[in-house]
């Protein structure tokens, strides 16, 4: 069975779990400049590459996809947010794009495949996946960042798409089951991503699916290009995602109204990711696990989700609460819809048939 | 296009975003103004084009810069970004750069297989990565298809082509080119027919696609002649669109109402278009001469009843409820009388009020309904507002209208959408109404009757402690010796309660009206001097009849309380919900009106405008179904403002508490105490006599509370008092009472499957919870099962409803804003709904007791249930 195959009867099953936060676990190995730049003789000070560790610190990842297993999760997303051409810039490491990629994924790959050998051993057949995770990079192509010039692009989208491409095609080849695009806070730019994903199936003539999360900027429910959840689906749909959901935003009470409306529109799996709450006054994320596993229960009994995870502030423990909150509870039936035409500006447009 | 059958799932295209197509665009966009090339598009968008088509397939432009420097540039602007885009061009790469700058879905107009099979498929194929429907030519290597075989040969080529690399069907749109006719060549006679023709076929044999088509090639022979090409455009659209046409560029300013095309040109243009004489194109020639030269501006001129006499005019905006031009016809009344020496006045009580009593004799006769009479009011209201500043110039004493009237909300209510309508009735029947608003004090209503000597009190209120309210002011009336007639309306007033209570209470004439349609029928028979003292007299020996019908009913039907006890209801309480999932209170700051709307109950909504039926039939009602209609869609154009603009916030708070039974009481953990009231009225067929307590264990259980309220209204309802716009006010505020019932649903549902979480997999049909066939009952102090309005400041109090809510409660225990609603829940399976309806003097004393206050105070809340 493909990755999609194998993936998509997992979910038939149970509401499956992602894994959670990775620079606040990070931080708590106090890793110094020297740890983070290794004997990789870059220029610039790399603390705070946190997507470098798997070059240079590898038992630090490591560590913590152990942990989101340990804590019950079924997917991996490999430790690459920032890990594409852009974003390494700003680290003087932008030749190491493919090299990190490709070192992350297959760490997540080994773990994967390590717990899925336990389990077996003991007679259980749970299959562990590995998502390659894309970020948005720092750069818009929606948005002028220059308030007097609201044509001026950073970037354009060849290039991005160029950049997307690269990073994919590292975590492809180091052993990643889907790419994630995660954390769309410009719709376009998640088009550019799919792009690249397209193109580079074709050149390997085979599938690479695609997992799909978009980001709320505000709590009408719109990204940072002013799309409406519905508005981003449609303009999405053509990739074919494994899953399309929500990380990040705020917390999960805030999502829920959004989480309802994609799983009501959307017919494929819905996975959310969202952080632990909103951060306190000092910028720290201070949700208890039960708390946002109890959240992120009343979707699972709603039957509006099939993959649950953590964003930012989550730990280990919030994976574990969710992995026990849902642990029982049916996952979302896929809706079939109605074959009629879905367009979008920043809002939805549905041609009746 | 209004006329045009299908017009409701047509697609509107912007076409003034092209420079193929507009002059004005083109020489923007060759001078380098974007800023205001970016304006055409905003015009657009807010004309009502649901997608924007871009062009800039011009020779002496480079395009590509174009094309992705105007895209860019509305992205920028999120009121015209919110459509989508249409990528307009002949040209692959530039429809491949515009589909790198749109970030929503597009559609990409077009490819075809002009230049054959691979490079058509290769272009599908990228609008199927970047994400976009695309419209097909129908064109082959051969050329443009323009027979009707033609035509449907290529469109299914392509149909099975693209299906056959999975380009989803529903993303196809087929354009299969609307060619000129009537240009004197035989051959083109029949392409607007085979397009038409064309399109049912290929909508039959390829499904889920769609059709569109630029309009303009049709009447290209008739350049020049804009009523003539308008008139064929809007012909075409009649015919095409039920064949399956879902979307035209054109421009939809420029299309006729096909009812109100010339006769004899429409007849023209349908021989042509339909191919119904072999002539049709010489007559259609010869007929175009005598439209030809005309402008448009000219054209809507000569809109045939603005041709008429300004009297009639007047009239005829009046009873169609249309605004556009009062002020100027109201003007030109005003010239015209003035210039014969007449004054002001004369507007109002000549053409004005003409106007009005067609309009309320077409009320009274049932052939207008009340959203249409408030529209007209709007009309009215707006011609006085003019006239107003002329008249006080005069300083003239204000003729006497048919009778003054105020109407009043009385002291402790807020309620006020059917003393409006009553007004907007009155008024639209030539009554002068004094509207005193809200909450009014019984001393304001009598000082400004005495003062601007009116001939009718009219006294609203919708919750039961206002009846208390309205006999203070009849007797006041009484203390003060006044003779006029007093009108009692509102949802809990009744002739019962009228005739018992009120009636006595003061010698001159008392009326209950039943709704606003009533209202002008009492009025003129109270103010007529012919059948003043008979229908007087006849409502008094009514009323008399009532009451001794009353007399002999008494203390007979009711069980003694401590009986009525004995048969109290006994749940089985192996099935009391378990404890709350998340027990404890719950805010709810800004809940997402959009998500409320799916929960609306409508019926309620078309009944406040006195239009009788169940949504969603009333919607096809013989009688009201085009009046509903016409309302529903005004209501739905408001909602979509509602939730856009945010005009309102839906706040809210529920809890949970501990609690158990005590007698007929409820105590709560925290030592409150809630008593309830027993139904005491004898009960056959072994039925009990219930009281809410009932449904609460005596102990390990749970009650749980709510309050929702729905705010902001204010300053939109200031804007249309301003705009003498009544329509408006009453749409919003009984969307308002619609949004707050919602919520409550909602919130009840949230309780059920997930805060109280007692039935997580509960999946109703917005249907199925109006029929309320969830589990557990919401009842609210001051409705039936419940009906002491004073339990609400306690329910208030555990709540911090003032706080989490922002709802606030006036002395009478009515709540504020006035869209809210508040209640209990109780969750016990077998609880249900029923009215406690009369109790005791027993149980009074006894309530008394528990609730802690004076026998006169309990007698105060609980008199419409005492005897």
């Amino acid at each position: 069975m493909s990755a999609r195959e194998t993936f998509l009867a997992e979910a038939a099953k149970r509401i499956l779990i992602t894994d959670g936060a990775f620079g606040t676990e990070i931080q708590n190995w106090k890793l110094s400049e020297e740890d983070y730049a290794g004997d990789l003789g870059l220029s610039h000070d790399q603390k705070g590459n946190n997507d470098i560790l798997a070059l240079t610190k590898p038992e630090v990842p490591e560590a913590i996809h152990r942990a989101y297993f340990e804590a019950g999760a079924d997917i991996a997303e490999t430790n690459t947010f920032s890990a594409n051409r852009i974003s390494q810039a700003d680290y003087g490491a932008e030749h190491l794009v493919r090299e990190i990629n490709i070192a992350s994924a297959k760490l997540a790959r080994r773990m994967a495949d390590e717990y899925q050998a336990k389990d077996a051993k003991n007679g259980i057949i749970r299959p562990r996946f590995v998502a390659g995770a894309i970020g948005p990079t720092n750069k818009t192509l929606s948005l002028s960042p220059d308030v007097n010039d609201p044509g001026y692009r950073e970037i354009d989208w060849d290039t991005l798409v160029d950049v997307y491409k690269e990073q994919a095609a590292a975590l492809v080849e180091g052993g990643a089951d889907f790419i994630l695009i995660e954390t769309v806070f410009d719709t376009l730019n998640a088009k550019a991503g799919i792009m690249a994903v397209k193109q580079l199936e074709a050149e390997l003539g085979r599938e690479v699916p695609i997992m799909l999360s978009m980001t709320l900027t505000d709590l009408s429910g719109r990204n940072l290009s002013g799309h409406t959840v519905e508005a981003f689906w449609h303009a999405v749909r053509h990739a074919k995602p494994v899953t399309v959901g929500l990380n990040c935003s705020f917390g999960a009470t805030q999502l829920r109204p959004h989480v309802k409306a994609l799983s009501e529109i959307a017919d494929t799996l819905i996975m959310i990711y969202p952080n632990a709450g909103l951060p306190n006054e000092l910028g720290a994320y201070d949700e208890m696990p039960d708390t946002t596993a109890g959240f992120v229960k009343e979707w699972a009994i709603a039957g509006q989700v099939n993959v649950l995870g953590g964003c930012c502030g989550s730990t280990p423990a919030h994976i574990a609460a969710m992995a026990r909150a849902v642990a029982g509870v049916p996952p979302r039936k896929v809706p079939v819809l109605e074959p009629v035409t879905r367009l979008a500006g920043l809002e939805p447009f549905t041609l009746a048939a | 296009m209004t006329a045009t059958p299908s017009s409701a799932r047509f697609v509107n295209i912007g076409e003034r975003t092209n420079v193929t197509g507009s002059a004005r665009f083109k020489k923007l966009i060759m001078a380098g103004d974007y800023p205001t090339a970016i304006e055409v598009a905003r015009q657009q968008v807010e004309n009502g084009a649901q997608v924007i088509d871009v062009n800039m397939d011009e020779g002496l432009l480079d395009a590509v810069e174009a094309m992705t420097t105007y895209l860019k540039l509305i992205a920028a602007e999120p009121d015209i970004a919110r459509v989508p885009i249409m990528i307009d061009s002949s040209k692959w790469d530039v429809i491949e750069a515009g589909l790198k700058c749109v970030s929503g879905k597009p559609i990409v107009n077009s490819i075809s297989m002009k230049e054959g099979e691979e490079q058509f498929l290769e272009h599908a194929r990228k609008c199927m990565a970047y994400g976009a429907a695309v419209v097909v030519m129908a064109f082959d290597e051969t050329g443009q298809a323009d027979t009707k075989e033609r035509k449907i040969e290529i469109c299914k080529r392509a149909y099975k082509l693209l299906t056959g690399i999975g380009f989803p069907p529903e993303d196809i749109i087929f354009d299969p080119n609307v060619f000129a006719i009537a240009t004197g060549i035989e051959e083109h006679d029949r392409y607007a027919l085979d397009f038409i023709e064309a399109v049912k076929e290929i909508r039959e044999a390829c499904p889920h696609v769609h059709f569109s088509g630029g309009l303009s090639n049709l009447s290209f022979s008739f350049r020049g002649n804009e009523t003539v090409r308008r008139a064929m455009h809007s012909v075409f659209l009649y015919y095409a669109i039920p064949a399956g046409l879902d979307m035209a560029i054109v421009n939809a300013g420029q299309l006729d109402v096909y009812d109100q095309i010339d006769p004899a040109l429409r007849e023209a243009c349908e021989d042509v278009i339909l191919m119904r004489r072999p002539d049709a194109t010489e007559r259609l020639i010869e007929l175009a001469e005598s439209f030809k030269g005309k402008s448009v501006a000219e054209e809507k001129a000569a809109e045939e009843w603005r041709g008429w006499d300004v009297i009639k005019r007047i009239e005829h905006a009046l009873v169609k409820g249309m605004d556009a031009h009062i002020v100027d016809d109201t003007e030109e009344a005003r010239q015209q009388i003035t210039e014969r020496g007449g004054r002001p006045i004369e507007v109002i009580e000549g053409p004005l009020m003409d106007g009005m009593n067609v309009v309320g004799d077409l009320f009274g006769s049932g052939k207008m309904f009340l959203p249409q009479v408030v529209k007209s009011a709007r009309v009215m209201k707006k011609a006085v507002a003019h006239l107003i500043p002329f008249i006080e110039a005069e300083k003239e004493a204000g003729a006497k209208a048919k009778g003054r009237i105020i109407m009043a909300t009385v002291k402790g209510d807020v309620h006020d959408i059917g003393k409006n309508i009553v007004g907007v009735v009155l008024q639209c029947n030539g009554y002068e109404v004094i509207d005193m608003g809200v909450m009014v004090p019984w001393a304001t209503i009598l000082e400004t009757a005495q003062k601007e000597d009116i001939d009718i009190i009219g006294l609203s209120g919708l919750i039961t402690p206002s009846l208390d309210e309205m006999v203070t002011v009849a007797e006041e009336m009484q203390r003060a010796e006044m003779k006029i007639p007093l009108l009692i309306g509102g949802a809990t007033t009744s002739k019962v309660h009228t005739a018992l209570r009120i009636d006595p209470a003061y010698e001159g004439p008392v009326i209950h009206v039943l709704d606003a349609s009533r209202a002008v029928g009492v009025a003129s028979q109270l103010l007529s001097e012919t059948q003043a003292q008979g229908f007087k007299q006849s409502v008094a020996i009514d009323y008399e009849k009532v009451r001794i019908a009353r007399e002999g009913k008494g203390q007979s039907d009711l069980l003694p309380l401590t009986e009525a006890r004995a048969n109290a209801y006994a749940p089985d309480f192996a099935d009391k919900a378990p404890t709350p999932a998340h027990p404890g209170l719950h805010v709810f700051e800004d809940w997402d009106l959009s998500d409320l709307i799916e929960t609306f109950d409508w019926t309620p909504f078309f009944r406040a405008w006195e239009l009788a039926g169940t949504y969603p039939k009333i919607l096809d009602d013989d009688i009201v179904g085009e009046s509903a209609r016409s309302l529903f869609a005004d209501a739905k154009a408001m909602l979509e403002k509602i939730v856009s603009e945010k005009w309102l916030t839906a706040k809210g708070v529920c809890a949970f508490w501990p609690a158990h039974r005590e007698g007929d009481d409820i105590l709560l953990e925290d030592g409150t105490r809630l008593p309830f009231l027993r139904q005491q009225f004898k009960k056959s067929r072994g039925r009990a006599n219930f009281c809410l307590s009932d449904f609460i264990d005596s102990e390990n259980d749970w009650l749980g509370g709510f309050a929702v309220g729905i705010h902001g209204i204010e300053p939109h309802l200031e804007r249309f008092k301003a705009a003498h716009d009544d329509y408006s006010d009453i749409l919003l505020k009984a969307l308002a009472d619609r949004f707050a019932e919602a919520f409550a649903e909602r919130l009840h549902a949230h309780v059920r499957t997930t805060l109280w979480g007692y039935a997580p997999d509960e999946q109703f049909t917005n249907e199925a919870l109006i029929r309320e066939e969830y589990r557990g009952i919401r009842p609210a102090p001051g409705y039936p099962a419940c009906p002491d309005h004073s339990l609400k400041p306690i329910l208030f109090d555990l709540l911090k409803a003032t706080d989490n809510a922002g709802i606030t409660l006036t002395e009478s225990q009515a709540m504020l804003p006035t869209a809210a609603v508040s209640g209990f829940y109780f969750a016990h399976p077998e609880s249900q709904y029923f009215g406690v309806a009369r109790i005791g003097r027993d149980q009074l004393e006894d309530y008394a007791g528990r609730r802690g206050v004076d026998l006169q105070t309990a007698e105060r809340w609980l008199r419409p249930n005492l005897d």
